[in-house]
């Protein structure tokens, strides 16, 4: 048993060997995720702005929706596994109990995620991230999203099994660690979130299945498009709040790693992540304000009471973290004035720039502007605008994208015992996101104010056969969103490149 | 070695985590109170009127409405302009071929009762559409749902050109999907 265990020099911490691989594994094929992602991120931000226009319509829809799934699937879900493990094994120097399991959960995502794009880049799933019926993929589409689905609840339920073990041989003291709480809470979303998956995408292939390998036409049902609008939604709004919850802990991670930093009240924080834990998952009700079939009473109680709870804890991670890098750094003696500890933070350190932006970004871009777009009468002027994309380009990549690239910093020496490879690269890179993706966010939703739609090929509508013209002020907009796009590419290739470069090239630690 | 942490952790907060949750906590409070009231007092509300309706009665309902109140044809589209009279039942569509069902002419200062959903049209499919109603000064979305009619009460306040363009991704004729309503003052 021993020698599956090595004890890493820098830290101290004892490492599980097979939990090793499997972390190693997860990240890497997260960051082929982000590779492909990016690059279908490219071609869609050239198209939407109009003065490039580049590819015709049917490859913007077929890389509008590889992009998404590959962001907001695959590239987050594979560093959530490689993160859960992490959090489960290193942090309370423990054990994965079973790391045959961790390979089966990682081919099943493979798998899955590989003929989600075959089948979407060969032009037979072109039904957008959301795949609202009547439209439809061939079958292989949806047995890809299930089995990648399987494949992340195995991963889920193994890291529970850890937390078990380690409880069990008593491998740490006290309490959890912080950041394993906060994974913790993150992973029993996860399960609330995947069983909504499995109820609208299991009938939804059988329905695809109709008259595809030789079954009768008849087969399966028609899936009512409300019913899936409102079950999907309970898959789809609740996996962004699993990113959430695991972006908030790494917030923790990379305050304590870069400035010491410990949490002043811990009941409190954890107190906020058991909040989203009860409060978040109806939230996913504000998809919904604009449409028929639900009475406006269910639609108001879900996107009020319980959403603002949620809300709160939000607010007091915003409150906890800044407070303990405070405290932290006036201990350290920068003491002067109500901000000499801001302003002497480790700014140069990726992770600490790379949180700290995203910290701000998550709150002020993607959190106002949710809670906003999500109350009834605003829905009504934002629901499906470039807003609601600006408002999660917000969360998801200002805030846990970025959250992610932060510890990368940490895990590539740690796990892949590797020095980063560029330095310069790794501190310009955050900065080049974050500020690439602000701007982006931003003029998303301005524009999408003036109505211009999300998921559009061609907003001109040259090719309609009645003429409709923006008010002239989007295009100011769009060629902005256009500039913070490029600028985000760069930031997001200088994070890629250095990544791979320091796991296959940077120097080796020994 | 692994990372140690006191099972104490339930100490009291001090008075600048208390002052903070308090502020907040009253903003969540005043946010979820908003809601509800926020609906009694606001103008413009999500309309709460909706129906199960077959798609293709629903193609009916729009077909008869067009012939109805039919005042002339827009070349270009092959489009029907429709006049139908101030109050009354207003039948509109997204077609499965990527069009609307008519271009309508409402007048100003009048309330319709606008019925939404999405018809085959000629097309292979209902889809779900979004319905977005757009000037320079104007926007409002509604979703429409094949087997769904969407009841908006509207009362046009200005007069004008309004464009009417899909926004939810309905295939690959999506963003061939403009229109328009001529609001007469």
């Amino acid at each position: 048993m021993a020698e599956q265990f090595r004890t890493c020099p820098t830290t101290g911490l004892k490492i599980h060997k097979p939990a090793e691989t499997l972390i190693r594994v997860n990240a890497v094929a997260a960051v082929v995720c982000l590779l492909v992602g990016g690059l279908a991120a490219l071609l869609i931000l050239l198209t939407r702005w109009p003065a490039v226009h580049l590819l015709n319509e049917e490859w913007f829809y077929r890389l509008l929706t590889a992009h998404a799934l590959d962001m907001l699937i695959a590239w987050i879900i594979f560093f959530e596994v490689a993160g859960l493990y992490f959090g489960a094994t290193v942090l309370l120097n423990n054990r994965l109990p079973a790391p045959k399991v961790g390979w089966v959960a990682f081919i099943l995502m493979i798998v899955g995620g590989a003929l989600i794009n075959y089948t979407v880049l060969v032009g037979e799933a072109t039904v957008a991230f959301t795949s609202y019926v009547p439209l439809k993929a061939s079958p292989t589409y949806y047995l890809g999203v299930i089995l990648f689905a399987v494949g992340a609840l195995t991963a889920v339920l193994h890291f529970f099994a850890a937390l078990i073990v380690a409880k069990k041989e008593k491998t740490y003291e006290g309490s959890l660690p912080m950041v394993t709480f906060g994974l913790m809470c993150a992973g029993v979303i996860a399960v609330l979130t995947l069983l909504h998956g499995a109820a609208i995408y299991i009938p939804t292939f059988l329905w695809s299945l109709n008259g595809q390998w030789g079954i009768p036409n008849d087969f399966f049902p028609g899936i009512d498009p409300m019913i899936y609008r409102l079950v999907w939604w309970g898959l789809g709004h609740p996996s962004q709040q699993i990113n959430v919850c695991a972006m908030v802990s790494m917030w923790y991670l990379i305050a304590t790693l870069t400035t010491g930093a410990k949490p002043l009240n811990e009941k409190l924080c954890r107190t906020a992540f058991l909040l989203y834990v009860l409060f978040i998952n109806v939230a996913s009700e504000h998809h919904l304000l604009v449409d028929p079939a639900l009475s406006i009473w269910h639609k108001i109680v879900n996107t009020s009471y319980v959403m603002h709870l949620a809300v709160l804890a939000s607010m007091i991670h915003a409150f906890a973290v800044p407070a303990m890098v405070e405290v932290a750094l006036r201990k350290k003696g920068f003491t002067k004035g109500l901000f000499e500890w801001l302003k002497k933070a480790p700014w140069g350190n990726p992770a600490f720039a790379s949180m700290f932006i995203s910290l701000m970004g998550f709150g002020f871009v993607g959190g106002i502007t949710g809670v906003t777009f999500g109350t009834e009468q605003i829905s009504i002027i934002r629901h499906n605008t470039w807003s609601i994309t600006g408002h999660f380009h917000g969360t998801v990549v200002l805030g846990t994208t970025l959250a992610f690239m932060g510890i990368t910093y940490y895990i590539v020496p740690l796990i892949f015992r590797r020095q980063i490879f560029s330095e310069t690269m790794a501190k310009l890179s955050p900065y080049f996101f974050g500020g690439g993706v602000f701007i982006f966010a931003n003029a998303m939703m301005f524009a999408g104010g003036y109505g211009v739609p999300r998921r559009h090929w061609d907003i001109t509508f040259a090719g309609a056969s009645i003429p409709f013209q923006f008010d002239p002020t989007v295009f100011f907009f769009i060629a902005l969103t256009g500039l913070g796009g490029l600028l985000a590419i760069v930031g997001g290739a200088l994070y890629v490149l250095n990544t791979v470069a320091s796991v296959f090239i940077g120097k080796k630690i020994q | 070695m692994s990372i140690s942490v006191e099972r104490i952790w339930w100490r009291p907060l001090d008075r600048e985590e208390k002052i903070w949750v308090t502020i907040a906590l009253i903003w969540c409070l005043g946010t979820f109170f908003m809601m509800p009231v926020w609906h009694v007092i606001a103008k413009q509300n999500t309309p709460n009127e909706s129906y199960k309706v077959s798609v293709d009665d629903f193609e009916k309902l729009v077909t008869a409405f067009n012939e109805k109140y039919k005042v002339g044809m827009d070349e270009n589209s092959g489009l029907p302009i429709v006049r139908p009279p101030a109050g009354s039942d207003v039948y509109f569509a997204g077609t499965g071929i990527w069009q609307w069902s008519s271009i309508l002419e409402l007048e100003a200062g009048k309330e319709y009762r606008l019925h939404i959903s999405s018809i085959k049209g000629g097309g292979v499919e209902a889809w779900q559409h979004g319905l977005s109603i757009v000037s320079s000064k104007f926007n409002a979305n509604f979703m429409i749902i094949p087997g769904y009619d969407y009841v908006l009460k509207i009362t046009p306040t200005e007069a004008g050109e309004y464009g009417v363009i899909c926004n939810e991704f309905c295939g690959i004729g999506h963003h061939l999907m403009a229109g328009k309503i001529i609001v007469k003052g």
